[in-house]
């Protein structure tokens, strides 16, 4: 396919948990004003019926952020996160879905979950960062993303508040770059520009 | 070791199996998600892949049983999202209190948590003896769970805090009586609850309401399906009646969205209006 040369990031998917929002800031306002790739976050956090969360990182961007709803479309240049308490889906190339069924990893949204499906309807077009945190939640998802051909970094765990996530993903030995928290912004912004 | 999962070619096989064999069409479901649930059933149940489980649900009822109650999601909790029902209290229910009598339809409503929630709200608002529940779900075995109306207890203090969040202003623990790992909720709630199976993908309207809540069902729909339950909600709904969904659902993507208005620009719950 003509693709496999270009090899376009259309997806980048970010898990954090604790210790997470500093980076996932600082990557949202080192990207530029217009991207191709649409950037889809899951953090682990408490249920609450406002969107804080969006309206925070808004003033970070002038990309739109968007809390997303079921059967929502998919676009690019855009920044996504995941709604507290469902799983997040990608249902097809263009549009998400929801899931309210049990936690997995004690976690809804979990990181698993959504990574294991952005790797099963975008392969390798996917970028999956992982960031801080203390659960186990996102090493396995990390794996689908690179078995099924993406690029896949985890936050150097000497960077992190909580190092024990990203060190869960690097050992399992599916981690294509290990980056210091502080660097990932520029990083990712590198690798959107190919 | 790779995990066993179904390909789109045995998926649509098992489908069309339920469909044809059984009558529960599944086939409007949303894909990744129904899929997730079936895998996730080959891992839990032990199956060595795929053809095993298909022999299972063609020959075995009761197996079939235990698979449509996995595969459809049957997570809930009493007074999730506290600040719905809050304004349930405060802008519907007084607006429902109005009619001689109130018929409310939960649809999906899984093991009866949001019913039990409810009939509370009624309660409290001195509307429950004139009010009718008919509270519904595709899955026999949950809706048992509302006529026995035994929850876990370790849920109670979750609960709670939902209830009072939710504006409620009485001792939560005078609506249960803790009986070892469960809460027995009280009969009185029960005594308005009209309980069926009902197949929201099969089955058509069977009454007119003045409310019908929801909530976390649609999303397992694609968006097909979602109109056509939509629009049979519409068909059941009274003239100015409200329709209640989940915290992320919308009616938007659906034709019978003009004809409703949405009562609070954070809640999801529209009144009809045409």
């Amino acid at each position: 396919m003509a693709e496999d040369k270009l090899a376009e990031y259309k997806i980048v998917a970010i898990g954090g948990s604790a210790g997470s929002l500093d980076v996932i800031f600082k990557i949202v306002e080192a990207l530029p004003q217009q991207i191709n790739a649409s950037l889809i976050i899951v953090i682990h956090r408490k249920s609450s019926p406002d969107s804080i969360l969006v309206n925070l990182l808004s003033t970070k961007t002038s990309l739109p952020v968007k809390e997303v709803e079921d059967k929502e479309a998919l676009l690019p240049g855009r920044i996504y996160i995941a709604a507290p308490d469902y799983h997040l889906l990608i249902e097809d190339e263009h549009s998400f879905s929801l899931d309210s069924s049990e936690k997995i990893n004690y976690s809804r949204p979990s990181i698993d979950v959504s990574f294991e499906s952005v790797a099963g309807v975008f392969g390798k077009a996917v970028v999956g960062v992982l960031l801080s945190g203390a659960s186990v939640d996102g090493a396995k998802g990390l794996q689908n993303i690179k078995s099924a051909g993406g690029y896949t970094i985890a936050q150097d765990p000497a960077s992190a508040d909580m190092g024990y996530m990203p060190q869960q993903a690097i050992s399992f030995g599916q981690v294509d770059a290990i980056v210091n928290g502080k660097d990932i912004p520029a990083f990712i912004k590198e690798l959107l520009k190919k | 070791m790779e995990s066993k999962t179904i390909n789109d070619e045995e998926f649509d096989l098992l489908l069309n199996e339920l469909a044809s064999r059984y009558g529960y069409d599944f086939t409007n479901y949303a894909r990744t998600s129904l899929k997730r649930r079936i895998n996730r059933l080959l891992i839990i149940d032990k199956f060595p892949g795929f053809a095993e489980l298909l022999f299972k649900v063609k020959n075995e009822e009761a197996y079939l049983h235990r698979f449509i109650q996995e595969v459809t999601v049957n997570v809930t909790e009493m007074f999730r999202d506290p600040s719905l029902y809050k304004t349930l209290r405060e802008k519907v229910l007084p607006s429902l209190g109005t009619h001689p009598i109130i018929r409310i339809w939960h649809a999906g409503c899984s093991t009866g948590e949001e019913v039990y929630s409810m009939a509370i709200l009624l309660q409290e608002a001195n509307l429950l003896h004139k009010s009718l529940l008919y509270a519904t779900d595709i899955n026999p075995s949950v809706i048992e769970n509302i006529r026995r109306g035994i929850f876990p207890l370790s849920s109670m203090k979750q609960y709670s805090e939902n209830y009072i969040a939710s504006g409620g202003k009485q001792d939560f623990s005078t609506y249960y009586t803790a009986n070892y790992e469960g809460a027995q909720f009280n009969k009185s709630l029960q005594t308005k609850m009209v309980v069926a199976t009902h197949n929201l993908v099969a089955d058509r309207s069977f009454n007119e309401f003045q409310l019908i809540i929801c909530r976390n069902v649609l999303i397992y729909f694609d968006k097909d399906l979602q109109d056509k339950v939509l629009t049979l909600f519409d068909g059941s709904m009274e003239k100015l009646g409200f329709l209640v969904l989940g915290a992320k659902e919308n009616i938007r993507f659906s034709t019978i969205d003009k004809a409703y208005s949405q009562i609070e620009p954070n809640e999801k719950i529209w009144r009809k209006i045409n």
